[in-house]
Order: C-alpha cells, then sequence, then structure tokens
C-alpha cells in the first residue's frame, strides 16, 4: 500500500506541478528588465508594474469593470436574495421550473449569451452598452448568488424565524432582523465569488464593447494581440493576488466544502 | 395568501431574466427558422452540408472530447490521493486546486502563450537538452487548445471528484480487500463504480466547458476556429447575424443533449447517486 501511495504522491505532484508552473512563470516573466517577455528573466525591475498605471486603456477599463462588477452585484443581491429564501423556505407549484429559470445563466453557453445580449438588450432593446454591460453580468452573477445563499439558507433553522413571528414581529422585520443577519457570511461569499465571475468574465463582455467602453479582461486580451511586453504578466500576478484574497476570505466563511459540492 | 408572498418575491429576478435572457434567446432560437421572412430549415440544411462549418464543428467536439479524456485520466487518481491524505494536507491541495479555478482564464491561457510559443520556455529546454533538432510548432494548433482546456478544467473534475471519493465508506474497500479482491479488483469493482456519478458530472462540466470555451481557442487556437469564436467571428466582425444565430441555436442543443444524456447514463448505472 505505501508503495502505491508514494506513486500517486509523485504523480500527483507532476499534476500541480503542470497547473501551477505556468502561473509560477508567468509571475516571475513579470519582473523582467527588458521589453520581450522571457523565462528565465535576464535582468530585474519593477518597470512593468509601473506601466499598468500608465496604459490609459487599463485605467479606464478597470474602472468600467469594477463599475459594472459592484452595480451587477448589488442587483444580482437585490433579485437573488429573495429568490433564494423563497425557493429554500417553500414548498410550491412551479418550483422547479423557477428554480431552473434562476440557474439557467450558468447552463447557457456563455458566448450564447453574450450574443444575444448584444442583439438584444442592446441593438433591439436600444441600451447603451454600458447598461447592457450591467444588465448581462446582472444575469450572469444572479446563480452564484442564488447557489451560495441557498446552500447558506439550507443550515438556518428556520424555527426561529417563526418563534420572532410568533412573538409578534412582522414578516418583513422578522427577515431583516433574524433571517439576514443569519446568512450575512453566506451573503459576504456569494458577493465575493459572483464578483470574481464577473471580473474574469469574457464571453459576455467580448460582445459588449464600444467607444470608451470595454472591460479590463477584454483589454487585456486587445493589448496581447499586439504586444509581448511583460505587462500582461504584472496585471496577472496582481490578479493573482486579488484572487488570493477573496479566496480564502470566502474559506474562512463557508470552508472549502462550498467549492467540493456539486 | 401565503402563495402570493411566495410569488412576490421571485417575481422581480423571474421578470429580470425573462425580459434580458430568456425572451432574446427564444427569439434567436426562432429565428434561425426564417429565412427571408418565410418558415424553412434551409439554415441548417446550408450549414450541415458546409464542409468549412462542420469541419470546426468536429474540430470542437474531438478537441473537447479529447480534453475531458485527459482531465479524467489526470484528475482521477490526484482526486483518489487528496480525498486519503490528512487533513492539512488535503486542505492545502484543496485551495492550490481552487486558486487556478478562480484566477482569470485570459492570465491561464496567456501563460501557456509563453511556453509553448515558438520561442517558449518548452521549446528552450528541449532545444537545450538536445530532444528536438527545430523547435516545436504546437502553439495555435488544436494542442495548444487542448493544452489549455485541460489546464482550464482540471481542476474542476479533481474537486468535483473528491467530493464522492471523499463520500465513500472506507469499510467497503477493506472488505472487499479482506474478502480476496486484488488491489486492482477493488479499484474497478467497488471504486470506479462509486464514482461514477461524480465521474459523470465531471465530465459533463469539461466537456461543455470545452465545447463553449472561447478565451483559450482564441488566445491559443490562432486560425484554428472552435464552434465559439466562429461564432463571434459572424456576430461582430462579419455582421453576419443569421449565421451567428443558427451557430448559437446548435451550441445550445448540443450542450442541452450531452448534459441531458450524459444524467440519464449516470441515473442508469447508479439510480441512487
Amino acid at each position: 500500500m505505501k508503495q502505491k501511495n508514494r506513486g500517486l504522491a509523485v504523480f500527483t505532484f507532476l499534476v500541480f506541478v503542470f497547473l501551477l508552473g505556468p502561473l509560477l512563470i508567468i509571475s516571475v516573466t513579470s519582473f523582467e528588465g527588458g521589453s520581450v517577455l522571457k523565462f528565465p528573466i535576464e535582468t530585474f525591475s519593477f518597470k512593468w508594474y509601473e506601466n499598468i498605471f500608465k496604459v490609459n486603456m487599463f485605467l479606464t477599463s478597470f474602472k468600467t469593470s469594477i463599475i459594472v462588477s459592484l452595480a451587477g452585484n448589488l442587483l444580482a443581491l437585490i433579485l437573488g436574495i429573495p429568490a433564494a429564501y423563497a425557493l429554500s423556505r417553500f414548498d410550491f407549484k412551479g418550483k422547479s421550473v423557477l428554480n431552473a429559470v434562476f440557474i439557467s445563466p450558468i447552463l447557457i453557453p456563455g458566448i450564447v449569451l453574450g450574443f444575444t445580449f448584444l442583439r438584444y438588450i442592446v441593438t433591439t432593446y436600444h441600451f447603451p452598452i454600458y447598461t447592457g454591460l450591467f444588465i448581462g453580468h446582472t444575469i450572469i452573477m444572479l446563480p452564484f448568488v442564488i447557489r451560495v445563499i441557498s446552500s447558506s439558507l439550507s443550515t438556518f433553522d428556520f424555527s426561529i424565524e417563526e418563534a420572532a413571528h410568533s412573538l409578534g414581529a412582522s414578516k418583513i422585520g422578522t427577515f431583516f432582523q433574524v433571517v439576514l443577519p443569519n446568512i450575512k457570511s453566506g451573503i459576504i461569499a456569494a458577493v465575493m465569488i459572483a464578483f470574481l465571475e464577473s471580473f474574469n468574465n469574457v464571453d459576455i463582455s467580448v460582445f459588449m464593447t464600444g467607444p470608451g467602453v470595454s472591460t479590463f479582461p477584454i483589454q487585456m486580451l486587445t493589448y496581447v494581440e499586439t504586444y509581448f511586453d511583460p505587462t500582461i504578466a504584472a496585471i496577472s500576478v496582481m490578479l493573482m493576488i486579488i484572487t488570493a484574497f477573496f479566496m480564502f476570505i470566502v474559506e474562512r466563511l463557508m470552508g472549502l466544502s462550498y467549492f467540493t459540492k456539486r | 395568501m401565503r402563495n402570493r408572498t411566495i410569488y412576490l418575491l421571485l417575481l422581480p429576478g423571474a421578470l429580470f431574466l425573462t425580459i434580458f435572457m430568456v425572451i432574446p434567446i427564444l427569439l434567436t432560437i426562432g429565428s434561425t427558422f426564417f429565412n427571408e421572412g418565410s418558415f424553412s430549415f434551409e439554415g441548417y440544411l446550408h450549414y450541415f452540408q458546409d464542409k468549412y462549418f462542420i469541419g470546426i464543428l468536429l474540430t470542437t467536439l474531438r478537441v473537447s472530447l479529447v480534453t475531458t479524456f485527459i482531465c479524467i485520466l489526470l484528475g482521477f487518481p490526484v482526486a483518489y490521493y487528496i480525498s486519503k491524505v490528512g487533513t492539512r494536507t488535503k486542505v492545502l491541495l484543496l485551495l492550490l486546486s481552487i486558486f487556478p479555478l478562480l484566477t482569470s482564464s485570459v492570465v491561464r491561457s496567456f501563460s501557456w502563450m509563453i511556453i509553448i510559443g515558438k520561442n517558449g520556455v518548452l521549446n528552450k529546454l528541449l532545444l537545450s537538452i538536445g530532444l528536438i533538432e527545430e523547435p516545436l510548432n504546437i502553439l495555435y494548433t488544436p494542442t495548444a487548445i487542448i493544452i489549455g482546456l485541460v489546464h482550464l478544467f482540471l481542476p474542476l473534475i479533481i474537486i468535483t471528484l473528491i467530493g464522492v471519493l471523499e463520500n465513500m465508506d472506507e469499510d467497503l474497500l477493506t472488505a472487499a480487500e479482506s474478502l480476496g479482491a486484488s488491489r486492482l479488483g477493488v479499484f474497478t469493482k467497488v471504486v470506479l463504480p462509486l464514482s461514477m456519478p461524480g465521474l459523470v458530472i465531471g465530465s459533463i462540466l469539461v466537456f461543455v466547458g470545452s465545447f463553449t470555451a472561447y478565451t483559450t481557442p482564441a488566445l491559443l487556437g490562432g486560425k484554428q476556429r472552435v464552434i465559439s469564436t466562429f461564432l463571434y467571428q459572424n456576430a461582430t466582425t462579419l455582421n453576419d447575424w443569421h449565421t451567428a444565430a443558427i451557430v448559437a441555436t446548435i451550441m445550445i442543443v448540443i450542450t442541452l443533449l450531452v448534459t441531458i444524456i450524459m444524467n440519464q447514463i449516470a441515473y442508469k448505472i447508479n439510480p441512487k447517486g
């Protein structure tokens, strides 16, 4: 048994080298002093990190991405929390259909969603591109918000709510004073997971570009088409630091079980 | 009265999704059956006879299938190992699997451009140890797309399988062994059947994810089109919305079919799973 485990351990190690090696290599290349991306690096410098803040298209698109993700996140919470509550708390006619509708943005290919958003929200409904981005990102965040909050509600004891209610608290009052505080960590985790999902999104955002409007990942793609300097590597390192930070917070709030559950 | 409250809670979200997603999707699918105002299947007949389009569709299916197989082959042993190690190592390995999953797909695909490019890390390494004479052309081929997709989806199948393998009753394995089953026997007769539901769900996620992925083929595929980059090209650069709508519908149908059929298979194998 021991012998077999050693072989398995080596195999696992090699697979993790494959998974994390590229991320390590891109991190190292971000410190290159020359103007061509290479590994191993020849001279050491921080100048490509400085360069991120000098490229205008990165600054404006970063702002756009943050605004779209935060505003979309807020709307997804406003629409998603009541829905998650109703779907986990009650049994009613048409529940499975509604459940499917709320989860469907994950099931439909992202690139298909992006195309239909461009065709209908922007072209047919005549919303500006910025609003289209906001609506599209709200839609892709909704399933994540509903999933995380539902799983948070599944451990909530609804008899507490009934107790508060029988002691004279109003329905709405009970919800805000009893239910919401109890699922607070679930809501924060939902915000973080949905934010990452939206901020990293390419499939929807790639269709929603216009004069002066574009999201951060789309600008990264555009930049890579023309330049092969370490700026993207420097950006990658900064994004990975943010991702790691978010991951640790979600782990603290929900544990790792959220990720392994399907 | 109670029912009214429930529907009021669900209404805003359902309405939002209906107006901005369900109706646009239905209109997109509907539009593919009309050619200059009259009902016809012409669009589909045309594309299923078009060698260029069929080529793209088959390449995409092949790439997704190969990616799924590699992910299972690499992911299953790793998930099995992680489910068996001590808690602290397990948490560390889980975090290391989840981290790439949450990292931007642009970053992850781009990192492979540095590695498999003509002057990339891999070619430099192989040339310096004398394994090859000429640099390998991997970047901008279907192989590059497969490498990128395996990197993208391997963590997904690992953590899905860990969820299933952790719940497996250790006593069953001991029982099988003490009753004289060989190690291979325990694996094929006990471990594998019990992990089927996880394998099927994981395979659906990887296959559908690879079939519809955009960023990885766009960065690593070069001129090699897959179905999602073909849709994008028609919708934006070529402004051919009729074609884009047909491709979108084909993508929806194939992903739904794969998901439904695979779920049926999983149910047949293990009705309780």
